[in-house]
Order: C-alpha cells, then structure tokens, then sequence
C-alpha cells in the first residue's frame, strides 16, 4: 500500500509540473460554465429545476471530454517510461507491475476526480445562484461527479493498456486518440444508423440495450439520463435508456474499470525492459 | 557460506544470435568483479538476466539463494542501468524520497543520501537541469538505499570526471568492506585493476578468462618491451650486439621478449656498462591482456 501511496505522489507531482491539474480543470470548468450559460434560457417551463436541466447538458459534455482527459493523460503512463530510459530501473524494485499501474491510477483518478468537481461546481454554482430551487438537483449531480470518475477510470485503464501495447509515446497517442473516436464518437454514430435502418424491430428491442451497456460511455449516458427521470428534455438516445434497468447501467459502469485495469495489467506484464 | 550470486551454464538467445554461451560464475559476498568485454559482448544482457528483467534460455541463476527478479531477490538487489535516466520533472530529493519509500526506507534519508554522492547543492533542482555526471550520481546514491547484498552497475563511471571517479571506487570500497558484492561493466580498463578483485572478460558471449590481474597477465603471457638508450655515439655498437632489436627514429632501441626471458635479457644489458644511457621495462598494458583474450575467438 505504501507503495502505491510513493507511486501516486510521485505521478502527482508530475502531473502538476506537467501542468495536467491545470490543464484538466480550467478545460473542465471553462465547458461546464459555457454550457450552465447556454443552459440558461429553457427554465421554468419544463418542470425541473435549474441544477437537474444543468446536469443533464453536463452528461453530455463528460461522455465527451471525460474519456478525452483520461485518454491523454494515460497514454504515456508506460510508452514515456520505456522511451525515457526509466522503466529497467523501477523494474528492479521491489515493486509489482500492479502495484505501480494502481499509483498511476490513484494520481490520475484524484486529478480528474478534482477536474469534474470543480468543472461541475462551478456549473451547479451559476444554477443555484440564479434559482435557489436548484439545491434539489444536488443528488444528481453527485451521481454525475461518482460516475464520471468511474469513466475515467475505465479510460485511464484502456490508455494504460494502449501505452503499454504501443510501447511508444507517438504510438501509444494515435492509438488512445484512435479509440477515442471509435468508443465515443463512431460507436454511436453506428448506433443511431442501425436505428434507422431498423426501424423499431429487433435490433432495437434486443440488441440496442446490450449495446448501450457493452460501452461504458454509453452506459454512463444511460445511468445518468435514467436516474434523472425528470429530465426527458435530454432526447438522443434518452427513450432506450429508460429500458435499460438502473442497476445494470451501474454494474456496466462499475465493472469496466475493473475490466480495463486488468487489461492494462496483462499487457504491461508484456512489456520487458 | 552460500555465495550471493551463482551463474551456471547461462545461456540467452535473441533469435538466432546467441548473446549468452554457458556462461558460469559465482560471486561471494563483499567481492568485486569487474565484466569486461566489447559493445555487444553479452554483459549488459546478462546484468539485466541477474535483474530480472530479461528471461534466459538455459542454465541457471541464483541471486540472495532466490530465483532472480523475485520480490526477495529484488529487495536484496540494486542496479545502475547504463545511461540511467529519470523522470525531468521531478528534483534529486523527490526522486530519492520515492525509491527510498519503493524500498521501504524512510523518505528522510534523501538528503544524506545526496551529499553522500555530493549532490546536497543540488537536491532542490529538477533531474531535467542536471548534467550526465549529476544524474550518475543520483543514479549511484539511489543504489546505496538499504544496504543491498548484491549491487549490479552497467558503467557506472561513464561521465563522472577523474575525481568522482576516485570518490565512487572509495564508497565501492566501503561497501564491499560491509559485505557487498559488486559486480560492474567498465570500458575503463586501469581504473577497474586497482579497484576490482576479479575480472571477467566477456567475447562474443562466451566467458573467455576469469580471475585476478596477476592470473590474466601469467595466462595471456605476452612479451615485454624493452626500451634502450644507447649512451652518446654507442648506437653502432649496441646494433650489432643486439641483431633482434629495431632502431627507432627517436634513437632508442626496441626489444621484446617473453616473461621467462626478460632477466637474462636484462643481465645481457646491463653487462654492457656504459654504453647504455638509459632502459625502460614495459609489461603488457591491461588493453593489450584485454584483446588478446577478447580477440582469440576471431573477433
């Protein structure tokens, strides 16, 4: 434990020096002010308050920008080791693969934990200025904050995976930049044309759930679109996602971090110095 | 007692190329043996197969009485990888702080550590500031964490000034007098035959000699040069006295014979009295000892 705790410090401090905290938080804060401000005119009228309608808008950014951060900052964990000349060294340690994989996640996991926090507060502050009705969305929001953490976890184990598999900074890049598009952006694209082709008949009573849950972002959206109910206003995908039970959403969002830290593990285990 | 470190009959093959060929060799506690061979001889291969971090082919290793790479072998372990290399962003202390938490030693001992090497001016400046000799010497100060049994250095004093050098054998020193065993690569062959009590010259894979500087030197046998001057206007007839010898442009006369011979020859020299000004007496140098065991394998 002390181990990963070094491990974590260390990875923090360079995080810092390498301006990550910052860059991670004024990204998140920047977006999540622009959108409680666009966000701002549509209330009153729908039946929620100010936070839920903010929230919702911030589900959307997250499935986008939380994956992205997690991406970047995970893809040099191993291929900067290996191409700094750092990794023989801390191999002879009497330190385990996991155990340094665990520090890295731990010191990524608080940076981004304090990125969407800040990002978030900063949103739920502007709503509950301007309504203070907006205190009853706090639930919400900290479903939002938990799950977008999870989020990031599955993409900083998947971008500890792509690091340790490319086993080069430009590579490992491409490749989390790569994935990204495919999980995030073409996933859903494929998504919604199989919809349309469909038209209501099997792909999209059976298979749709199953595939909504065999992606975490998607799960995430579901999770956080579900649970707040009261948001229908949120559209897109928001009609599948009330078929899909809450706690298989979760479970989905829960056990692909575990999925994809074990990934990284197998393939940095791979790796020889 | 159990030796620290037991090689027998490694052997280690990257494709078709065999980098290691039955290699056998044990290390007792608080020996210090130099690995010597060419670029691509097999040490670096080797050192990293000790580690841990490469697997091996054949044989077999004990490192501590564990398999190497273990999570007992590896506490009891520390290396200095050629060129080591740390993170820029980060200072001298921190980077000790965290190896010495890796190691289970208390972060504190950072700073002592550091001006143990003479780096204490410099704990507080990022690694990304330093020159080569300053990260070697991080390099080093992070292998003196808990006293190790077995410390494995790939050149550890490429880019340390004659200086540090001379201050880097004499804390070699004091480690082995605690009973450390020390086993490390050098290019620098004069610095390793004061310091080391063992050499180990490494060809093409193969462990070609083994043993002290005076063993190595009585194997290879090679002849001695002697060097003469004649006292003025004697040249003409130390020529004809000595046929076998060759006249150099400086004036002085070369001659060379095997180690058996060289008292004789001696005696024949200084019978001649005053025509001689002048006689050196040049054993073989540690680089010609080096090639003629690293070359015998047609290298």
């Amino acid at each position: 434990m002390n181990r990963i705790l070094a491990t974590a410090v260390s990875e923090f401090r360079i995080a810092f020096r390498n301006r990550w905290v910052s860059i991670a938080t004024g990204m998140m804060v920047l977006f999540a002010l622009v959108l409680a401000a666009a966000g701002a005119a549509p209330t009153g009228d729908v039946g929620v308050d100010r936070l839920s309608v903010t929230v919702a808008s911030l589900t959307s950014l997250a499935v986008y920008l939380v994956p992205l951060l997690a991406l970047l900052m995970s893809f040099d964990a191993v291929a900067g080791e290996v191409e700094r000349g750092t990794l023989p060294l801390l191999l002879t340690y009497p330190v385990s693969r996991l155990e340094i994989l665990l520090g890295k996640l731990l010191a990524h996991l608080a940076i981004l934990a304090l990125a969407v926090t800040l990002g978030y507060g900063a949103a739920a502050l502007v709503a509950v200025w301007s309504d203070p009705g907006a205190v009853a969305g706090l639930a919400s929001l900290w479903r939002l904050i938990w799950t977008s953490v999870a989020l990031g976890a599955t993409f900083l184990g998947a971008g500890y995976a792509l690091s340790a598999l490319a086993r080069r900074p430009s590579g490992a890049a491409g490749l989390a930049i790569a994935l990204w598009l495919a999980a995030v952006v073409l996933y859903d694209l494929a998504l919604l044309a199989l919809i349309v082709t469909d038209s209501g008949g099997v792909f999209t009573t059976h298979a749709l759930p199953v595939a909504l849950l065999a992606n975490p972002a998607d799960a995430f959206r579901v999770f956080n679109l579900s649970a707040a109910e009261a948001v229908a206003a949120a559209g897109g995908i928001g009609g599948a996602a009330r078929a899909i039970p809450l706690w298989q959403s979760a479970a989905s969002l829960l056990v692909w971090p575990l999925a994809a830290i074990a990934l990284a593990v197998a393939a940095f285990r791979k790796v020889t110095p | 007692m159990t030796p620290t470190l037991t090689i027998s009959r490694l052997t280690k093959r990257f494709g078709d190329v065999e980098a290691l060929k039955a290699v056998s060799l044990t290390l007792e506690a608080g020996r210090r043996a130099a690995l010597l061979g060419h670029n691509g001889a097999g040490k670096s291969t080797m050192m990293k197969i000790i580690l841990g971090l490469i697997p091996y082919d054949g044989g077999e290793v004990s490192v501590c009485g564990s398999s190497p790479g273990s999570s007992s072998a590896r506490a009891a372990v520390a290396y200095l990888p050629e060129n080591v290399a740390f993170h820029p962003a980060l200072t001298g202390e921190e980077q000790l702080r965290y190896y010495l938490s890796l190691r289970g030693e208390s972060p504190r001992q950072a700073m002592e550590l550091l001006s143990r090497v003479g780096l204490a001016h410099a704990a507080r400046r990022r690694i990304g500031t330093y020159s080569k000799g300053m990260r070697q010497r991080v390099g080093l100060a992070q292998t003196l964490i808990g006293k190790p049994r077995l410390l494995v250095l790939d050149e550890p004093t490429s880019g340390l000034d004659p200086v540090s050098r001379r201050d880097f054998y004499d804390l070699l020193d004091g480690l082995s007098a605690e009973g450390t065993a020390i086993l490390l690569s050098s290019h620098v062959l004069t610095e390793v035959e004061a310091r080391t009590d063992r050499i180990l010259i490494l060809s093409g894979g193969a462990l070609v000699a083994e043993g002290t500087l005076a063993d190595l030197r009585a194997r290879a046998a090679l002849p001695v040069a002697l060097l003469v001057r004649p006292a003025p206007g004697r040249a003409p007839a130390l020529v004809s006295a000595f046929p076998e010898a060759s006249a150099g442009g400086d004036g002085l006369l070369r001659l060379s014979c095997a180690q058996a011979e060289k008292l004789p020859l001696l005696a024949r020299i200084s019978a001649l009295g005053g025509e001689v000004a002048d006689l050196d007496v040049i054993p073989p140098s540690l680089e010609d000892i080096y090639s003629h065991f690293s070359r015998r394998d047609g290298q």
